[in-house]
C-alpha cells in the first residue's frame, strides 16, 4: 500500500496529537478570538470587546496583595524567607510539603463551616483541577468507559476527562422547567441509555456549586445522587472548585457532609476535586487538589501526581497564607460580600430591561435567559444571537450550546473578572442593545419581533465576522491568547 | 465490576522496583550527623546541593524577583491570574538563552518552540502521548533512568524496547545494538516510533560522543522515526569532552529544516542543572509545529506555576549570574566526582570513566558472589542494610549485566561523602578478610559487618522490612 507523503507525515505523530480531542477548534472560541483581537480598555480602547466569558475572581486582590507585602517570609526568596530556600527548592516528594497539605485541608474545612473534617493524608496535588480530573479519569476508568454528567456543564470537562484517557462523557439532561435540577428520573434515564448502548458507566461527575449555573445543589438532590451512585456501585466525582464563592442563600452543602451526616454509602466511591483558582483567584499558581476517600485511589493518584506537582515555592506561599486563619476568614467573608454586590448589580440591571437570570447563590457568573431574543428556538438562532452580542454589543459571553445545554437561548456571563467601571459599561451596552432590538419590555409582556432592525444587525454581523475569522494571532494587548487556558 | 481502572491496579508506575525500595528504607532510617549518625546515607538521589549559596546570594541581591514586584510595584495580581499555557514570554526567552549558553551558543533556540511542562517527568510523558499510539514502542539504550518506565509507558500504553549496551565498550551505543533492538521490536510486533536517549546519560554520567550522535541521526533518518534527547544533565558536564547536543550534530550535517530536523525533540528541566527539583520546571523543545501545538495544549495538565516562572525569568535573564553559576557549579561537581572516584579506588572499586551528571556508574562486579542479578540484589541489600548506603542497583536501570551500581555524589555534605567512602572501605575489607579466612557462605552476620553500631541498624531495618510498603 502506498501512502502519500502527507499521510506518512501524519502517521508519524499519534492520533491524539493530530485530532480535535483538545476541543479548541469549536466555534465557542470565536468569542475569545474576538476579545483577544479587540480587548476593551477604558481609555485605550473604550469600544473594545468586554471579556465576560472568563470565570476569574479578581475581587479580593487588594487584600491579598496587602497580606503578601506584610508577610515577606511567605516567599522563600525574600530576606525573611530565604533561610527556607534550599529546603523548599529541593523538596520534590509527591506527598507535598506537610504544612501545605495541612493548610489546604484546614481551609477546606473552614469553607464548609467546620461541619466536616478533612485528612491531610488524603490530599493529593495535581496540575490544577484540570490535572485532577484527568488523573481521576485515569484511575477510575478504562478507555471507552463513561462518566455521567448533568448538563449544562463546563466545556473543559470534554478535554480533561476524555482527550488522553479515551473515556466518554454521557449527559444527564437537565431542563429549565425545574431550574436545571438533577432528578432521579433523569439520572436513571441516562444510566439506562448507556446500558442499552453497551457502554459501561464507571462514574458520575458533579460540579457543585455548578458551572455554568451558579446554583448549589440542595440536600435532597445530593442525597438522591449519593444513593444513586451507591446503588449502581459507580464513583462520584464532585468538583467543588467554587465552594467558597457562595454569596447568598441557599448555603453550600458539600458531598463530604452528605456522606458524613445524611446517608450511608460505600466511601470508596467518593472523590473530591478542588483548586485555588476560583475561590482565591490564583489560576496562575496551578494549585489543584484531589481528595479521595478511597485509599487505593489516593495511592495511585499520588503516583500520577508526579506529572503535575505544585511548585514547592507556591506550596510554601499557600501554606503560609492559608494557615493565617484570621486572614482567610476575612477573605472568605469579603469575597462573598463583593460577589453578592456584583451579582446583584448585574442581575438587577438586566431585570430592568426584562432580561431574566437563573436564581443563583454562587459562582463567578450567572446564567442569563435570552430565549425571548432568539429568532426561533434553535441552536442556530442562539449562535446568530451570540455572534451579534460579540460583534455588535461587544461582550464576550458564553453560549449555552458550548456547555451542552439542551435548550437554546441561555448564556453564561462572568462578572468577577473586571472592575466596576467595566461593569457599568457592560450594562449600558446591554440596555442599549435590548432597546435597539425593540425588546425592552417587562418580562411578562409578550414581545413582537422587529424585522428591520434584525436585518440591520445581520448585515453588520457578516462584515465583522470576516474580520474576526482572520485573526488567529496573539493580541498585543492580552497576554492570554489561548482560550482553553482559562477555565471557562 | 472492577472498581478501578487497569492503570490504577497494574504495576507500570514502576514504583515497586528496587530503585524506589531503597528510598523507602532510607526514609525509615535517614542518616543525620547529629541525630542519627548510623543511619542510611542517601546516595540514590540524583540531586545537586552544591551550589545553593550562589542562588541564595542572587536572591538577596534581587528583591524584585523574590517578592512579586517589578520595579518595586506589586505584580502579584498579574502573576496570580496568568495561566496562559504559552508560558510567560520573558521566562521562555530566558530559558531558551540559558539552554543556548549551556551549549556554548553553538545552537539557537526559538522560544516559540519551547513548551513548558511540570518537570521533565511530564515532558517525557507528553512527548510519548504526541508521538506514539498505545502499543507502539520507543527504543532506549540500557542502562536507563528507572522513571522512564512510568513516564513513557504507564498512562500512555506505549512500550519500551531496550538497546542493549554493555561494559565491554563502556556502554556506548553501537550500530548493531540499535539494529538488534529494532528487530527485537519487530519480532514482538511492536511498531517503533522513536528512540529516546538521555544525554548526558543517567545512570552512566557520560556525554554521548559525536560518533554515537551521528549514528543515532542516521538511524532515525533511515527508519523514519523520532529521536527524543533528554538533555536534563547538559549543564553538569564538568570535564572534557564538552557537551555536544544532537541539535549541533543536525546543524553540522546540514539537516536544518529537513524532515529529520522535525523529528528530533529535546527534553530539558531545571531540576539538575540549577538544583531546583521542587519548582517543577520542565520543557520540550521541538522543531515540529504540530508537536509544539499538541504538547502546548497537553501542558494544561501540568503548567509551571507563574510565581516560579517569574522568579526564574529574572534569574536566568541575569547573564552574568548564569555564566558564573554554570562554571562554578561544574567546578564543584568535578571536585566531588574526583572525591568519589578516589574513595572508591581506595576500596578497590572502579567506576566507568565519566565527565557529567551527579553520580558515577560503579563497577562492583568483583564483589558479586556469582555473575547473576540475584547476586547483585544480595550485594545491594548488604550495602543498604549493613553498610548503610542507599545506592541504585543496575538491574533497576535495566542494565544488561549484573554488578553495576549508580552512586550519587552531589546531594550531601563533603563530610558525609567521606563517611560513605569509609563505610565502603570497611565493608570491602571485611568481606575480603572474611572470605579469605573462612570461606563461609555469602551471608554475612552482623557480627562481621563494620564497627560502630551496625547491628542496631540491621535489627531495626529487618523489623521494618516486613511491614507494608507505604509511600
Amino acid at each position: 500500500m502506498e501512502f502519500s507523503l502527507k499521510n506518512e507525515q501524519q502517521q508519524l505523530l499519534s492520533k491524539m496529537a493530530t485530532n480535535d480531542g483538545h476541543g479548541e477548534n469549536s466555534p465557542y472560541f470565536d468569542g475569545w478570538k474576538a476579545y483577544d483581537s479587540d480587548p476593551y480598555h477604558p481609555t485605550r480602547n473604550p469600544n473594545g470587546v468586554i471579556q465576560m466569558g472568563l470565570a476569574e475572581n479578581q475581587l479580593c486582590f487588594d487584600l491579598i496583595e496587602e497580606w503578601v507585602l506584610n508577610n515577606p517570609e511567605a516567599s522563600i526568596c525574600t530576606a525573611e524567607g530565604a533561610n527556607k530556600f534550599m529546603e523548599v527548592a529541593i523538596y520534590q516528594d509527591y506527598h507535598g510539603l506537610p504544612e501545605f497539605r495541612n493548610a489546604v485541608a484546614r481551609f477546606m474545612e473552614k469553607v464548609r463551616g467546620d461541619r466536616v473534617k478533612f485528612d491531610p493524608n488524603r490530599i493529593v496535588m495535581s496540575g490544577g483541577a484540570t490535572g485532577a480530573h484527568e488523573t481521576l479519569a485515569f484511575c477510575l476508568a478504562d478507555p471507552e468507559d463513561a462518566f455521567l454528567v448533568p448538563t449544562p456543564y463546563y466545556p473543559g470537562f470534554d478535554r480533561d476527562l476524555r482527550w488522553r484517557t479515551g473515556m466518554q462523557l454521557l449527559p444527564i439532561v437537565c431542563h429549565s422547567s425545574n431550574d436545571f435540577k438533577v432528578t432521579k428520573e433523569s439520572m436513571e434515564a441516562a444510566y439506562q441509555k448507556a446500558q442499552e448502548a453497551n457502554i459501561r458507566v464507571k462514574g458520575f461527575l458533579l460540579n457543585n456549586p455548578s458551572n455554568p449555573l451558579g446554583t448549589v445543589l440542595d440536600r435532597e438532590t445530593l442525597i438522591d445522587i449519593v444513593t444513586f451512585i451507591n446503588d449502581k456501585n459507580i464513583h462520584l466525582i464532585c468538583d467543588e472548585i467554587y465552594s467558597a464563592t457562595v454569596f447568598s442563600q441557599p448555603e453550600f452543602i458539600s458531598i463530604s457532609e452528605i456522606i458524613e451526616h445524611d446517608v450511608q454509602c460505600n466511601r470508596d466511591l467518593i472523590h473530591l476535586v478542588y483548586s485555588l483558582s476560583k475561590d482565591l483567584g490564583f489560576p496562575g499558581f496551578r494549585v489543584g487538589i484531589l481528595y479521595s476517600y478511597n485509599d487505593a485511589v489516593v495511592s495511585c493518584a499520588r503516583k500520577m501526581s508526579s506529572f503535575g506537582l505544585v511548585s514547592t515555592q507556591t506550596q510554601h506561599l499557600i501554606a503560609s497564607m492559608l494557615s493565617d486563619e484570621a486572614f482567610m476568614d476575612k477573605i472568605i467573608s469579603t469575597s462573598s460580600e463583593r460577589l453578592a454586590a456584583r451579582h446583584g448589580l448585574f442581575t438587577r440591571g438586566l431585570a430592568q430591561v426584562g432580561i431574566g437570570t437563573l436564581k443563583s447563590s454562587a459562582g463567578l457568573y450567572f446564567w442569563m435567559d435570552l430565549r425571548r431574543l432568539l429568532r426561533e428556538s434553535t441552536f442556530e438562532a442562539e449562535m446568530e444571537l451570540w455572534r451579534i452580542i460579540i460583534h455588535e454589543v461587544k461582550l464576550n459571553v458564553s453560549p449555552g450550546l458550548s456547555f451542552h445545554c439542551s435548550e437554546p437561548g441561555w448564556f453564561r456571563v462572568c462578572f468577577a473578572n473586571m472592575d466596576d467601571e467595566s461593569v457599568r459599561v457592560a450594562l449600558r451596552r446591554i440596555h442599549k442593545f435590548v432597546l435597539v432590538q425593540g425588546k425592552a419590555t417587562e418580562p411578562t409582556t409578550p414581545k413582537s419581533r422587529c424585522g428591520s432592525s434584525k436585518l440591520q444587525l445581520s448585515l453588520s454581523f457578516r462584515r465583522l465576522d470576516e474580520r474576526v475569522m482572520g485573526s488567529h494571532m496573539m493580541s498585543p494587548h492580552s497576554p492570554m491568547a489561548s482560550p482553553l487556558v482559562r477555565a471557562t | 465490576m472492577k472498581l478501578l481502572s487497569r492503570k490504577a491496579t497494574c504495576n507500570s508506575h514502576g514504583q515497586d522496583s528496587s530503585y524506589f525500595l531503597g528510598w523507602q528504607e532510607y526514609e525509615k532510617n535517614p542518616y543525620d550527623e547529629v541525630r542519627n549518625p548510623t543511619g542510611i546515607i542517601q546516595m540514590g538521589l540524583a540531586e545537586s546541593q552544591l551550589s545553593f549559596d550562589l542562588l541564595e546570594s542572587w536572591l538577596a541581591e534581587n528583591p524584585d524577583a523574590s517578592g512579586f514586584t517589578r520595579n518595586g510595584e506589586s505584580i502579584f495580581r498579574e502573576l496570580a491570574l496568568f495561566q496562559d499555557y504559552h508560558g510567560l514570554p520573558a521566562f521562555k526567552k530566558a530559558l531558551a538563552e540559558f539552554m543556548e549558553e549551556i551549549r556554548g551558543n553553538k545552537v539557537t533556540f526559538d522560544p516559540r518552540n519551547l513548551v513548558l511542562t511540570a518537570g521533565a517527568t511530564s515532558a517525557n510523558e507528553t512527548l510519548a502521548f504526541c508521538i506514539a499510539e498505545p502499543g507502539e514502542a520507543f527504543l532506549l539504550p540500557t542502562p536507563y533512568y528507572p522513571g522512564f518506565d512510568r513516564d513513557l509507558k504507564w498512562r500512555t500504553g506505549v512500550e519500551i524496547v531496550p538497546i542493549q549496551c554493555t561494559g565491554s565498550n563502556g556502554f556506548r551505543i553501537t550500530e548493531s545494538a540499535l539494529e538488534d533492538a529494532y528487530q527485537l521490536a519487530r519480532k514482538q510486533n511492536l511498531r517503533v516510533k522513536g528512540v529516546l536517549v538521555t544525554n548526558p546519560s543517567n545512570p552512566l554520567g557520560t556525554a554521548l560522543s559525536r560518533r554515537e550522535l551521528n549514528l543515532l541521526v542516521s538511524f532515525i533518518s533511515a527508519k523514519n522515526i523520532h529521536l527524543i534527547s533528554d538533555e536534563i544533565y547538559s549543564g553538569t558536564v564538568f570535564s572534557s569532552p564538552s557537551f555536544v547536543s544532537v541539535m549541533e550534530v543536525l546543524l553540522e550535517r546540514n539537516l536544518a529544516n529537513t524532515q529529520v530536523w522535525n523529528r528530533v525533540h529535546l527534553v530539558y528541566s531545571l531540576s539538575k542543572d540549577l538544583g531546583l527539583p521542587g519548582f517543577r520546571v520542565g520543557a520540550i523543545y521541538s522543531n515540529d509545529n504540530t508537536v509544539v501545538a499538541a504538547a502546548t495544549k497537553m501542558s494544561s495538565f501540568g503548567l509551571v506555576s507563574s510565581q516560579t516562572q517569574y522568579l526564574l525569568s529574572a534569574m536566568l535573564a541575569d547573564k552574568k549570574f548564569t555564566k558564573h553559576y554554570i562554571f562554578e557549579n561544574q567546578v564543584r561537581l568535578q571536585k566531588r566526582h574526583a572525591m568519589l572516584v578516589r574513595g572508591l579506588k581506595n576500596a578497590g572499586i572502579s567506576c566507568l570513566d565519566s565527565n557529567a551528571g551527579l553520580f558515577c556508574w560503579v563497577d562492583m562486579r568483583h564483589l558479586l558472589t556469582s555473575k547473576s542479578f540475584d547476586a547483585e540484589m544480595e550485594l545491594w541489600k548488604k550495602i543498604v542494610y549493613q553498610v548503610g548506603l542507599n545506592i541504585s542497583p543496575g538491574s533497576s536501570c535495566h542494565c544488561a549485566e549484573p554488578g553495576w551500581f549508580r552512586v550519587c555524589f552531589a546531594n550531601m555534605l563533603e563530610e558525609t561523602l567521606d563517611l560513605a567512602m569509609q563505610r565502603i572501605k570497611d565493608f570491602v575489607v571485611s568481606t575480603a578478610t572474611k572470605s579469605s579466612n573462612t570461606g563461609r557462605s555469602h551471608h554475612l552476620s552482623s557480627k562481621y559487618s563494620a564497627r560502630k553500631s551496625l547491628s542496631k541498624w540491621v535489627f531495626r531495618l529487618s523489623f521494618h522490612h516486613d511491614s507494608e510498603n507505604e509511600r
